[in-house]
């Protein structure tokens, strides 16, 4: 049985708004990934490369906003942990459920809130807020969906939110 | 000290073009952005997966870092007093390498909001070969003047 507007089933439609996968960063925030995001884009911006800028700009070293989705991102293996290792992973679950073993983000909104600050540990959690109807595209037959992470630090403060909007698919069948 | 200069406000015109950045995109440069970002995903450093599994040619620049260029981008443009506020950009096709990736964009807006901060809503583009492959709006927090400061914005001072 699915819902008709969208053709969901109803255990995919009941995901839709709620809250989930709420995480705190899995290390305190610090600047090293900083360098590593300057250095990749060759971002020379001095409130990221020098003290007494940021002390003077911002009140002390703060992180780009940018690199929100950086601290949820899992290290790639840590003890104990089994398989691949995800971020994101009501995107995952939704590839599962409706059985599209392809996807690619396809348009991303981020609001920054509270600078994050080296030291900082974040939490966050996922809301699902949309899944389309089946579509035909280029890559193939799927659906798009739009999922919110929603940051907060230690303060409780917002931090920011991030939107992703992504096209789950499977190949040659559109 | 003296902090490099920010724009202000007023030295920023509605419709005027920001500085032109063009940079030749290679696998150095999807790999580096990728593992700077902790995406560890296939398709941003293993170019069998890309074409095999994904169906596209090569490797290509991922999301976070797509973000973190468009950052680069303006504030290259503003300078370190400048607060970015809000990032939306649409992915039409992605970066490869072998791709002189080029941005463009120009001020759409400018405004103040009801707590007396300034913005400037910017049009923006990564275009290859005069494709655009990823097209981009931002809100970015300028200074008033000198003696105003973004970054100093809290809580319900701070609406992006």
């Amino acid at each position: 049985m699915t819902d008709d507007a969208t053709g969901l089933p109803p255990h995919v439609q009941a995901l839709i708004g709620k809250p989930r996968y709420e995480e705190r960063s899995e290390f305190p925030i610090e600047m090293g990934y900083v360098y590593n995001t300057c250095a990749a884009v060759q971002n020379g911006n001095p409130v990221y490369w020098d003290r007494a800028v940021a002390e003077e700009i911002a009140g002390g070293p703060v992180t780009p906003p940018t690199m929100m989705s950086v601290w949820f991102r899992p290290h790639y293996w840590s003890p104990g942990a089994e398989g691949e290792r995800l971020a994101l992973r009501s995107h995952f679950d939704l590839k599962e459920l409706l059985d599209l073993p392809e996807a690619i983000i396809s348009e991303n909104e981020a609001a920054f809130g509270e600078p994050v600050r080296p030291g900082d540990t974040l939490t966050t959690r996922q809301v699902i807020r949309s899944i389309s109807p089946p579509k035909d595209t280029k890559l193939g037959r799927g659906r798009f969906w739009t999922i919110d992470v929603e940051t907060y630090n230690q303060r409780d403060e917002w931090v920011g939110t991030e939107s992703y909007t992504a096209l789950g698919y499977r190949r040659g069948t559109s | 000290m003296t902090v490099a200069h920010s724009l202000t406000s007023g030295e920023v015109q509605e419709g005027e073009e920001l500085p032109t950045l063009s940079f030749p995109v290679t696998a150095t440069t999807v790999v580096l952005g990728a593992l700077a970002s902790r995406d560890w995903r296939p398709m941003h450093h293993d170019k069998d997966f890309a074409i095999n599994r994904n169906g596209v040619r090569d490797i290509f620049i991922n999301t976070p870092n797509n973000a973190a260029w468009f950052e680069r981008y303006i504030t290259d443009w503003t300078g370190p007093g400048a607060r970015l506020g809000r990032l939306k950009f649409r992915m039409k096709s992605p970066v490869f390498p072998g791709d002189l990736m080029t941005f463009t964009g120009r001020v759409a807006r400018k405004l103040r909001d009801e707590n007396g901060c300034d913005w400037a809503e910017l049009d923006l583009a990564v275009s290859v070969s005069g494709e655009v492959r990823t097209s981009c709006q931002a809100r970015v927090a300028l200074p008033a003047d000198a003696g105003d400061n973004p970054w100093r914005r809290k809580g319900p001072q701070w609406r992006p």
